[in-house]
C-alpha cells in the first residue's frame, strides 16, 4: 500500500506553527481613531516569506487525509471524490455574479437554480424544492419546521416526533430544536423498523416519523409502504433523511415510498465538498400539500418563459440568505447534469456493488444484511477504535466506529462508487492486517502517523477552542 | 474482575444506586463507570426539582457514549454535587463517594422495589 501520510520535522512536533517560524515587530502606527484602551504600542506578527508561507500550508494539507489522498470509507458520510470539473464550473466568471440583483439581469443564475430544483424534485419524487438551507442538518430543521407549520395551519397541536434508535444524531437534535418531544423507536430484531412497535408509538400527538432508507446499517426498509400508511393514518408526516440516498439514486424515490418531506445532502449524494463547517447546502423537497410552507424566495418559470423569484403563500420565512450557498449549488447542478440518468444509475449500482465486494473480503463479521451502499462490520471482542487506529498504520482511513450501537463494536463502512477494485483490495488488506494484529499491537497503534494517540479524555474534559488557549496551555511561540 | 457493591445502598438494573440512610444520595455504580469509560460531562437537575422513580433525571457523557440517568426513587432534590461539573472524573475515581450526584428527600418508600446489593451483584457478575 502506498497511501502514507506526509510528515515533516521531528517526531514530537511536525510542521511548526506559523508564528514559530519567524515573527517580526510591526509598527501599529499613530493617530488611531480608536480609544486608547483598545490600541497597543507594539505588535508581533508572523513574518514568513512567501515561499515559507506556501510550504507551510502545502505541508499542512499533505499531513491531512482527504479523498484526494486515498480511500475514505467513513460509513454514513458518503465521502465521494469531488470531481474537478465541478470546481471549474464554479470558478467560471459567470458564476461569480452577486445574487442580490434585479432578476432580469441574472436569468442564467435563476435558470440554474430552477433546473436544480427540478432535478432534485425528480430524483426524490417530490413536488417542490427549496435550495436555501445551508447544510444537511439545516435542511432537517427546515423540513420539520415546515411540518410544524402544516400541522399548526390545520389546527393540530402535535407534540411528538418519532425517531428510530439507530437514526443519525441530527434527527433527535432536529426534533428537539423544533420544540418536539422525541419518541425513540427501538429497532426490530432484523435491524429494521419494528412495525408493531411503530403502531404502538403513533398517536394524535405524532407530528412526524423521521427515517432514512436504506437505514444506518444499509438495510432497505421493506415495510416502508406499511410504515407510511401507519404514520399517515395517525395524521403524521413521513420525513426522509437523505443521508443514504446514494444507494437509491435513479432506482427508487422517497416520494414513491410515501415520504412527504426530505432533505438532500449534496455533499454526500452529489459529490460537493464536505464542508468542515464551510458553505454547504441541504435542499429540502416536499409533496404539493406542503409547498406553500417552504422558505422564501423560491424560483419559478413565469408565463413569458423568464425565471422569477416568488414567496410561497405561507412560507416559514428565510433560513439563509438569498437562494442558499450558490456556488455549492452550482457544483451539485454540474454533477447531476454531467452524470445524467445513466451516470446516476451507475453511481448507485457501483456504490452498492463496492460495499458488497469489500464486505466479502473483510475478515470481520457483518451481522445485518442484505445491505446496500454501506455495511456495519463488528470488531467482535476487539475494540473497534483500536482496530481503526491500526488501520491508519496500514495507510488507509478507517471506517466510522462504534456506531450505530445496534452492532457491537461497529465499523460502519461505505467505500462509495469512487473506489476501484484495486483500491477496495487495499482497503480489505488493511482491515485484515489490523484483524490479525495482537491486542498489544492494537493498543499501541497508530505508530506511523504524524500524531499518535490523541488524548480524547482531556480533549473532552478540558477543551481548548481558540488560539488564546494555546497560551494557557503553555505551548506558545516563546517556548 | 468483581466490582464494589456497598451493602448500605439499593440499586436499579440500569446501574444507579441510592443510599438507604439519609441523606439519600444517588449516583452510578462502579460497574457502570467502568462500562462507560472516562466520564467527561455530567448534567444534573437543580436543587428543588423533583425526580420520579424510573424517570430520567440527568445525563452522563463519557468518551464512549452519552447515557441517561434514571432516578431510583421519587422525591425532591435537596443537593447536587457541583464538583462534578468541573471534575467529572470523580464519577470514575470514587463512584460511591465523592462521585455522588444528588441528594433526594424521598416522597414515598420506593426502596423495596429496588435491587438489594445481592441481587445487583448477581446481575453484574
Amino acid at each position: 500500500m502506498n497511501y502514507d501520510q506526509a510528515r515533516y520535522g521531528d517526531d514530537e512536533r511536525n510542521e511548526p506553527l506559523l508564528s514559530e517560524k519567524r515573527a517580526a515587530e510591526v509598527d501599529p502606527g499613530e493617530g488611531s481613531a480608536l480609544p486608547d484602551e483598545l490600541t497597543r504600542d507594539s505588535l508581533e506578527l508572523p513574518a514568513p516569506s512567501e515561499p515559507e508561507l506556501a510550504r507551510h500550508y502545502t505541508r499542512l494539507s499533505q499531513m491531512n487525509w482527504s479523498v484526494d489522498s486515498g480511500p475514505y470509507p467513513l460509513g454514513s458520510c458518503t465521502m465521494k471524490y469531488n470531481p474537478t470539473f465541478t470546481e471549474t464550473v464554479a470558478a467560471d466568471p459567470n458564476a461569480a455574479v452577486h445574487p442580490d440583483r434585479d432578476p432580469e439581469t441574472v436569468q442564467g443564475t435563476l435558470e440554474l437554480l430552477y433546473g436544480l430544483q427540478e432535478y432534485l424534485a425528480d430524483i426524490g419524487g417530490m413536488d417542490a424544492v427549496t435550495l436555501q438551507p445551508p447544510a444537511g442538518a439545516a435542511g432537517e430543521f427546515t423540513g420539520i419546521t415546515v411540518a410544524k407549520a402544516y400541522h399548526e395551519r390545520n389546527g393540530n397541536d402535535r407534540s411528538e416526533v418519532i425517531v428510530p434508535a439507530s437514526a443519525h444524531g441530527t434527527n433527535f437534535a432536529t426534533a428537539a430544536m423544533a420544540g418536539y418531544d422525541v419518541v425513540e423507536l427501538p429497532s426490530g430484531e432484523d435491524g429494521r423498523v419494528d412495525v408493531e412497535a411503530l403502531e404502538a408509538a403513533v398517536s394524535d400527538d405524532t407530528a412526524a416519523l423521521m427515517l432514512t432508507n436504506p437505514n444506518t446499517v444499509g438495510l432497505f426498509e421493506r415495510d416502508i409502504v406499511e410504515i407510511a400508511d401507519i404514520v399517515h393514518r395517525a395524521g403524521g408526516l413521513l420525513y426522509y433523511d437523505g443521508a443514504n440516498l446514494n444507494a437509491l439514486l435513479g432506482r427508487a424515490r422517497p416520494g414513491d415510498m410515501g415520504f412527504d418531506i426530505m432533505h438532500y445532502n449534496v455533499h454526500k449524494t452529489f459529490a460537493t465538498p464536505h464542508g468542515g463547517g464551510g458553505p454547504g447546502a441541504g435542499p429540502v423537497g416536499v409533496v404539493s400539500e406542503l409547498a406553500e410552507f417552504l422558505p422564501r424566495p423560491r424560483v419559478r418559470e413565469a408565463d413569458d418563459g423568464d425565471y422569477e423569484l416568488f414567496d410561497p403563500a405561507r412560507s416559514i420565512g428565510k433560513v439563509h440568505g438569498f437562494a442558499g450557498n450558490w456556488l455549492v449549488l452550482v457544483k451539485a447542478y454540474a454533477y447531476i447534469h454531467r452524470l445524467g440518468d445513466e451516470g446516476l444509475l451507475d453511481a448507485s449500482a457501483k456504490a452498492v456493488l463496492n460495499a458488497n465486494y469489500l464486505a466479502e473480503r473483510v475478515a470481520f463479521d457483518v451481522p445485518y444484511g442484505p445491505f446496500h451502499h454501506e455495511f456495519a462490520a463488528t470488531a467482535g471482542d476487539r475494540d473497534a477504535a483500536d482496530v481503526a487506529k491500526a488501520m491508519l498504520d496500514y495507510g488507509v482511513h478507517p471506517p466510522t466506529t462504534k456506531w450505530p450501537e445496534m452492532v457491537p463494536e461497529a465499523m460502519l463502512t461505505e467505500p462509495t462508487e469512487a473506489e476501484s477494485r484495486a483500491s477496495l483490495d487495499d482497503l480489505a488488506a488493511a482491515f485484515n492486517a489490523a484483524a490479525a494484529d495482537s491486542e498489544g499491537a492494537l493498543a499501541d497503534a497508530p505508530r506511523k502517523t504524524a500524531a499518535r494517540r490523541i488524548d480524547q479524555t482531556s480533549a473532552a474534559r478540558d477543551p481548548r477552542l481558540s488560539w488564546h488557549a494555546l497560551a494557557d496551555a503553555g505551548s506558545t511561540a516563546d517556548e | 474482575m468483581s466490582f464494589d457493591v456497598p451493602d448500605d445502598n439499593r440499586y436499579r438494573e440500569s446501574h444507579e444506586w441510592v443510599s438507604t440512610e439519609p441523606p439519600h444520595r444517588v449516583g452510578i455504580t462502579e460497574f457502570a463507570q467502568d462500562e462507560l469509560g472516562d466520564v467527561v460531562f455530567v448534567e444534573l437537575p437543580d436543587v428543588g426539582d423533583t425526580v420520579a422513580a424510573g424517570e430520567e433525571f440527568g445525563v452522563v457523557e463519557s468518551i464512549k457514549a452519552v447515557s441517561d440517568l434514571y432516578a431510583p426513587v421519587s422525591g425532591e432534590v435537596t443537593a447536587v454535587n457541583d464538583d462534578l461539573f468541573d471534575a467529572p472524573e470523580l464519577v470514575n475515581d470514587d463512584p460511591f463517594g465523592d462521585g455522588w450526584m444528588l441528594e433526594v428527600e424521598p416522597s414515598d418508600d420506593g426502596f423495596d422495589a429496588l435491587l438489594s446489593p445481592e441481587e445487583y451483584r448477581d446481575q453484574t457478575a
